[in-house]
């Protein structure tokens, strides 16, 4: 009975032999781990999701509001004038520049000089005459009369307002302040209690030390050279190359003396108490208010300062405690595309109320400009509406009942294996490449050995497709073809074949099969894979790029044949900008864009869940 | 032996590809008769009963050969329409599968899609009809809008009959239509089954001795795709001829 088998009984007991307790404890801890992985792979995955989400909405909060000031325009304007802004293609009137120059003039009080003009109508939108000849236009009444126009102020003024130069900050001036003519008319020699501006003291101090000490990094490497060609002077051979040593030896000794002298010129600037500071326009802005003017400061001493008028004050008298302000700016002027005295309008004009923030409804209900102020996603928005609605068209219908035929009719032969593999295969191409059939096929035409076999297949329909929402539509009709026939061919595969033999038991042809039981119930799942192919689709950069999806067009296309935009490559476009609140309404854009992506799938998961069905 | 023969199977071979699945098999179902086959599992019972009513040719490897014959037509001639021959010869799967639709909508839709109902009035009643013939209208009366996936498995199953019936069928096919319920329910659809021979002929595949024995009056036996043995339930229940029919019925085999 008892042959060479293995006995059983003995092996039971080993379960609770104690080896087993460290095998199990082996296990646990294997799985452990592998949950302890798992968390941390999502930890990871949710943290980057929060960095994405936050970068993106509190850049895009930078551009939720836009800042406007408020003028008192005195609309005059000629018969002759009316006649040129009624033009179909009203060109940048200078007439109707100067009526915004003349208002701005009056806003910052005062007559300036040619440069100064402009610096000032700088601070309003390039587009603000333009703007106010439309007001004109649609309100003749207002022609001849005073007139009070909000304009939208410049791109960098918009950034001033945010806070991205940096704001004036209180430098501390405590005591009594004295003022004295210079020897220039324009100059103001200050002298001020010793306790005051401290601030202002230690941060050109640090700048001061900081500045020498690049100076002694510089003077070091300068050292090192020397060092290093002393030692191969020494080496050196022939009389030519010693000679050559020697010159560079020379070159290095007066760099190095020349770094260090001046580092120490810094130093005792920064260390001396009683050192009077240049400020330069690498330095940060120190501006005096007082006696309702402004002066910016030329030179900065212990108790005494000289400074240039910027705004004349009323009397040149010395102000007590509490009647003068100073002020820094710690960005320096060379470093901002707003000078000083910009600024200093600008801080006139808030303190007079002229200053008004609104809510940025430009930024959606406007199309692209070049001007960074004005430029909206509109035209983009509906740009990437007509493509998806041709996408839609094309790809739904041809993509259903490619699954519907290829399911319920074809022949399961090399041939659909063939068909089916390369569907799967195309889900998986690059869609630039999608972007490159779009170009030869629909666009330039297709040559083979010399002969043209067509010229561009939507130039039957439009002369010039490229940049048409038409052409955009094909080429990710194309892309999210395969996406929607997988889709379509698993929810059609998983409708149970029950319900097809039911049909066709009751005497149904196979195609009121499919139609009336198989596609029905197939639909939500058929639906789901269809939305989000075009949720894949509605954020596809790279083939609408290549056919030309990406031009600068600043009117929202009228239909499928105009040209346009779409919102990933106006994206793509504003993220090439230099302008720095481009910066800001990339991230807008952005922020739409993921929007009308959450909406699409949540429609999808909420198909899906609404028609799921159990069998 | 009941009057007249309503299908004919002549030699009958059935192929899936290679397998040959039926060898040879010739059957006559009688008009107004229940004839049962019966048999082990995989012996071909299924493929026959689908070869009916060319159920069979949904699937792409499935071949065919010898003749069945329909009131004088071979259905697989090449002008027999499937479509029309499935309207002649209905068929109740194992599984009940209505259609995730109305119980309304369930029973009218074989009327529909051949025309049967010439008006609205005469579509209620084929389904009021079809529903007490399946005798299961008394349950259903008040809900005919709820879907037809909410019934029980019983209730499902009676108004799958219903609805085969409601294409006026003159053959109706049942593969194992009991095989998913209880006894209740299967009580009830024999009952049912005895009713409808009034009107057709009926063909039921099943596994249960009990049952074949209860509601048939022909009895096939297939063995490895063979018919081993034919004819009337009470002598094969009785007297079979075969030795193999005896082990199977009386459970020392299968």
């Amino acid at each position: 009975m008892a042959d060479a088998g293995i006995d059983m009984t003995a092996l039971s007991a080993k379960h609770t032999a104690p080896e087993s307790r460290s095998l199990l404890s082996r296990r646990h801890g294997a799985e452990w781990r592998l949950k302890l992985y798992g968390i941390l792979a999502i930890a990871i995955a949710a943290a980057a999701l929060i960095l994405l989400v936050y970068t993106i909405v509190t850049k895009t909060f930078g551009v939720a509001y836009e800042y406007y000031v408020s003028l008192d325009v005195q609309m005059d304007l000629s018969e002759r004038d009316m006649k040129r802004i009624e033009d179909p293609n009203p060109r940048l009137l200078p007439k109707l520049d100067k009526v915004v120059r003349n208002s701005m003039m009056e806003a910052a009080g005062g007559e300036f000089d040619r440069k100064t003009r402009r610096a000032l109508s700088s601070l309003v939108s390039t587009d603000a005459g333009l703007e106010l000849g439309g007001i004109a236009k649609a309100d003749r009444d207002l022609i001849g009369g005073p007139y009070r126009y909000e304009a939208l102020l410049d791109d960098q003024v918009q950034l001033y307002f945010k806070g991205d130069f940096g704001r004036l900050e209180d430098a501390g001036s405590e005591g009594p302040l004295e003022l004295r003519k210079g020897t220039d008319p324009n100059q103001v020699e200050m002298v001020f209690a010793s306790s005051s501006l401290g601030q202002m003291r230690l941060l050109m101090q640090e700048r001061r030390s900081r500045e020498a000490g690049n100076l002694r990094r510089t003077a070091r490497d300068q050292e090192r050279a020397f060092t290093e060609t002393e030692a191969a002077l020494a080496d050196a051979t022939t009389e030519a190359e010693r000679t050559r040593l020697a010159e560079q030896l020379e070159v290095f000794r007066a760099a190095r003396d020349d770094f260090n002298s001046r580092a120490d010129a810094l130093e005792t600037e920064a260390t001396d108490p009683q050192n009077t500071f240049e400020l330069t326009s690498r330095d940060p802005s120190l501006l005096i208010r007082v006696n309702r003017g402004w002066i910016k400061v030329s030179s900065f001493g212990p108790d005494a300062m000289s400074g240039i008028v910027i705004d004349p004050p009323e009397r040149l008298i010395a102000a007590d405690e509490g009647d003068w302000t100073a002020f820094v700016l710690a960005r320096p002027e060379a470093s901002r595309k707003l000078n000083d005295r910009q600024v200093l309008w600008l801080e006139n004009f808030e303190r007079e109320g002229k200053i008004e923030k609104r809510l940025n409804e430009r930024l959606l209900f406007q199309s692209d400009s070049s001007n960074a102020e004005l430029a909206g996603i509109w035209g983009a928005l509906v740009g990437s509406f007509w493509t998806m609605i041709v996408t839609f068209l094309l790809a739904f219908p041809i993509g259903v009942m490619a699954s519907i035929y290829l399911e319920e009719f074809a022949p399961k032969n090399r041939l659909t294996n063939f068909i089916e593999v390369n569907i799967n295969n195309l889900a998986a191409v690059p869609s630039i490449v999608f972007g490159l059939l779009g170009i030869t096929v629909l666009i330039s035409g297709v040559k083979l050995f010399g002969v043209e076999l067509f010229d561009g297949l939507l130039k039957s329909v439009t002369e010039d497709p490229r940049s048409t929402p038409l052409a955009g539509g094909v080429v990710l009709a194309l892309m999210s073809l395969p996406t929607i026939i997988i889709a379509s061919r698993a929810s059609i595969k998983a409708v149970p074949p029950s319900i097809r033999d039911a049909a066709l038991g009751l005497g149904a042809s196979r195609l009121q099969t499919a139609t009336h039981h198989v596609l029905p119930l197939a639909m939500p799942g058929i639906l789901t894979g269809s939305i989000i192919a075009m949720a894949q689709a509605l954020g596809e950069t790279a083939p609408l790029i290549i056919v030309g999806m990406n031009a600068f067009i600043q009117d929202p296309p009228g239909d499928p044949l105009d040209k346009a935009n779409v919102l990933p490559s106006l994206i793509y476009l504003w993220n090439n900008q230099s302008e720095r609140l481009f910066d800001g309404k990339t991230a807008m854009a952005i922020t739409v864009l993921l929007v009308f992506l959450i909406l699409m799938n949540a429609l999808a998961v909420l198909l899906r869940k609404r028609f799921e069905r159990r069998w | 032996m009941a009057a007249d023969c309503k299908i004919t199977a002549r030699d009958v071979d059935v192929f899936y590809g290679d397998n040959h699945a039926i060898k040879n098999v010739s059957v006559d179902i009688d008009q107004n008769t229940v004839t049962a086959f019966i048999g082990p599992s995989g012996c071909g019972k299924s493929t026959f009963l689908r070869c009916l009513n060319r159920m069979n040719d949904t699937i792409e490897i499935c071949r065919v050969t010898g003749d069945i014959v329909l009131d004088g037509q071979n259905i697989y001639d090449r002008d027999v329409d499937p479509v029309q021959l499935r309207a002649r010869v209905g068929m109740v799967f194992q599984k009940p599968n209505p259609f995730p639709k109305s119980i309304f909508d369930n029973v009218a839709y074989g009327p529909r899609i051949h025309g049967l109902a010439g008006t609205k009035a005469d579509l209620d009643q084929i389904v009021e009809q079809c529903l007490r013939r399946a005798a299961i209208w008394d349950e259903v009366k008040d809900r005919l809008d709820s879907p037809g996936t909410g019934l029980s498995g019983g209730q499902q199953q009676r108004l799958c009959i219903a609805r085969a019936i409601a294409t006026a069928p003159e053959v109706l096919l049942m593969d194992e239509p009991c095989s998913a319920l209880d006894p209740i329910a299967t009580a009830q659809i024999e009952e049912l089954i005895d009713e409808l021979r009034t009107s057709y002929s009926v063909v039921i595949v099943t596994h249960s001795m009990q049952q074949a024995a209860r509601v048939s009056q022909q009895t096939a036996f297939f063995h490895l795709g063979e018919l081993l043995e034919f004819g009337e339930t009470t002598k094969i229940f009785t007297n079979p001829d075969h030795e193999k029919t005896q082990h199977y019925i009386t459970g020392r085999y299968g």
